[in-house]
């Protein structure tokens, strides 16, 4: 960039028209998506972090203004939002960790060759295609015992007591919501894990067998170490998600029974959708946005310390 | 690779296992869905958790089809959808390109800024974007959620793009600038339609994300004329929960496109979708 490429176009023309084209031509190209991005997200995020300091409620318009950090004191004392962070907690923890071990083993599984293994492969990976609030509504049903088959096999098992429904138990529903994300998420995991499973040179492999290494030491020794970087930041990315993620949760039981499902993100979406209350659940969004920056943060600083070592 | 190894039939047979216990979990709510859908109002509660039903209809269908609102829905649906993915797709592909061609001052930032939009919770400018919305007068109109779905999904689509304009080699639009075109001929003569299979995999992405978003279309719309299908099926569950049969019949018709979209796309899934994040 430096030195002027005699082959170029243009080199003949005056220095405006070279600053032109590498300085200005880019953005160009970029404007569409920037301006989009900055009117749409950009200026109402900063919109809406200024919500968490003001009583914005359009049940009582009135009562409108700055109100400094009321909305947070609020919170402190809601015993609702306290419930909403453990559970945000529980449904992070069990989403992601059976999606990151389903999802490996999945993907472990299609990085070997079987016979119809392009079916197969379609077919596992098609509940990423479902869209949300219908994996929420088919799993909702298969929990109801009068549809639903899920509840009379578990209590043929002995799981249940009785068939009843899975949702409308504050000790269940919230695995009833795991179970839900698991699946939908399980082709998210297999795909990004098989693409960088594809990526490990098949030659060290076969060096190891030569060496007469097990299957067991050829997965600790070459596979996990070269997939590492891709797990962390898979993993993470998609804690972040999840966390962030109300559909499913909204559509099968809107938080309830008795908030055992209530999430930080549903709770979110019901205090501005149901109470219209903008301020209070800017301040649950402010809340939220503090502590995925919190865990982030603390993620980089672990990886720097285990780097060193 | 692995699969040179030797092993032994009981490996094999445990490998096959594993591979039907996932596609089993992953067909099976998808089969209850249908499976309810065909099944005739009287058997659903005598026989609901039989695995087959015993005789089977398509009535289901053809009352959703006739007696509801749900055409209306799928037809919002199907605009917003395929306007917003190719809105969308163009947007990206002009963005992408500059990502994968210039190295440009502020380039880092701009990158950044796209990262951090997929990763704050989106539900904190709901309440902002209602109040906007509702200030210029487009609530319960299609084009809000156009706008809104656009601008949501470009930062994805355009790091996708890039990393299908960094497949296609830099010599080939050189070459073309050589012989006299100017950079956007190039682009659009040469660049392009090697990118077509890129593009089509972008509007499929962008497709299926605008076909299943819930929580802002519920904000924005409320009046039956603009409901987009998530938001009507929402409506009609919480309205008529007991016409089962209806319900699953809906959800089986909004299946379809997603299903269309994933089938054209899924062959892109492993190789195009994350080569660019696996090199990088």
């Amino acid at each position: 960039m430096t030195a002027r490429n005699p082959s170029a176009p243009g080199t003949s023309r005056a220095w405006p028209s070279f600053y032109l084209r590498y300085m200005v031509e880019p953005y160009v190209y970029l404007s569409p998506a920037l301006i989009l991005i900055a009117l749409v997200m950009l200026v109402p995020l900063v919109i809406g972090i200024s919500y968490a300091f003001q009583s914005v409620n359009l049940l009582r318009p009135l009562d409108t203004g700055w109100a400094g950090l009321d909305n947070f004191r609020a919170l402190w004392s809601d015993r609702k939002f306290w419930l909403a962070l453990t559970n945000t907690f529980w449904w992070t923890a069990g989403s992601i960790t059976f999606q990151f071990f389903l999802g490996l083993g999945l993907a472990l599984l299609l990085n070997t060759s079987f016979h119809g293994k392009r079916l197969v492969q379609a077919l596992v990976f098609l509940p990423w295609a479902v869209p949300t609030f219908l994996s929420a509504l088919t799993w909702a049903w298969l929990f109801n015992p009068t549809i639903g088959p899920l509840p009379h096999w578990l209590a043929a098992l002995g799981i249940l007591p009785e068939p009843f429904n899975i949702m409308g138990d504050p000790n269940l529903a919230m695995w009833g919501a795991i179970t839900a994300n698991v699946w939908f998420g399980i082709p998210f995991f297999a795909i990004t894990l098989l693409a960088a499973l594809q990526s490990i040179p098949g030659e060290l492999y076969e060096a190891a067998e030569i060496d007469g290494a097990s299957a067991w030491q050829m997965f600790t020794k070459i596979t996990l170490p070269f997939l590492a970087p891709m797990i962390a930041i898979t993993v993470m990315l998609r804690t972040i998600w999840i966390a962030n993620f109300a559909d499913l949760i909204f559509v099968m039981t809107g938080g309830g029974p008795a908030n055992s499902t209530q999430i930080l993100s549903t709770y979110i979406f019901t205090t501005a959708f149901r109470k219209l209350d903008f301020g209070y659940a800017s301040a649950i969004a402010v809340a939220l946005l503090g502590l995925l920056l919190v865990y982030a943060a603390v993620l980089l600083v672990l990886r720097r310390k285990l780097v060193k070592i | 690779m692995s699969a040179h190894r030797h092993s032994s039939p009981l490996a094999v047979t445990g490998k096959y296992l594993a591979l039907a216990l996932y596609v089993g979990f992953a067909l099976f709510p998808l089969y209850w869905l249908a499976k309810i859908a065909v099944t005739p109002d009287k058997l659903i509660y005598t026989e609901g958790t039989a695995l087959v039903p015993s005789s089977f209809t398509l009535e289901n269908f053809r009352t959703v089809l006739v007696a509801t609102d749900f055409l209306y829905y799928f037809r919002n649906s199907l605009v917003v959808s395929l306007t917003t993915a190719a809105i969308t797709t163009c947007i990206a592909a002009a963005a992408g390109y500059a990502f994968s061609r210039f190295t440009f001052r502020g380039k880092r930032l701009v990158v950044a800024i796209m990262l951090i939009t997929q990763m704050f919770p989106l539900l904190m400018i709901i309440a902002p974007i209602y109040k906007i919305v509702a200030a210029v007068g487009l609530l319960n109109s299609l084009t809000s959620l156009i706008i809104v779905y656009t601008a949501f999904n470009i930062p994805f689509a355009t790091f996708l793009m890039q990393s299908f304009f960094d497949g296609i080699p830099k010599d080939l639009e050189e070459a073309g600038m050589m012989d006299g075109c100017t950079r956007f001929q190039a682009l659009r003569k040469i660049v392009l339609p090697l990118t077509l299979p890129g593009l089509g995999a972008t509007l499929g992405f962008i497709f299926t994300a605008a076909w299943s978003e819930l929580l802002f279309a519920l904000m924005l719309i409320n009046s039956n004329d603009t409901m987009t299908f998530p938001v009507g099926l929402l409506t009609f569950v919480s309205k008529f929960s007991v016409d089962w049969g209806q319900m699953m019949a809906a959800g089986v018709l909004a299946l379809v496109p997603s299903c269309l979209f994933f089938i054209f796309i899924q062959r892109y899934l492993v190789q195009g979708l994350t080569s660019g994040a696996v090199k990088g």
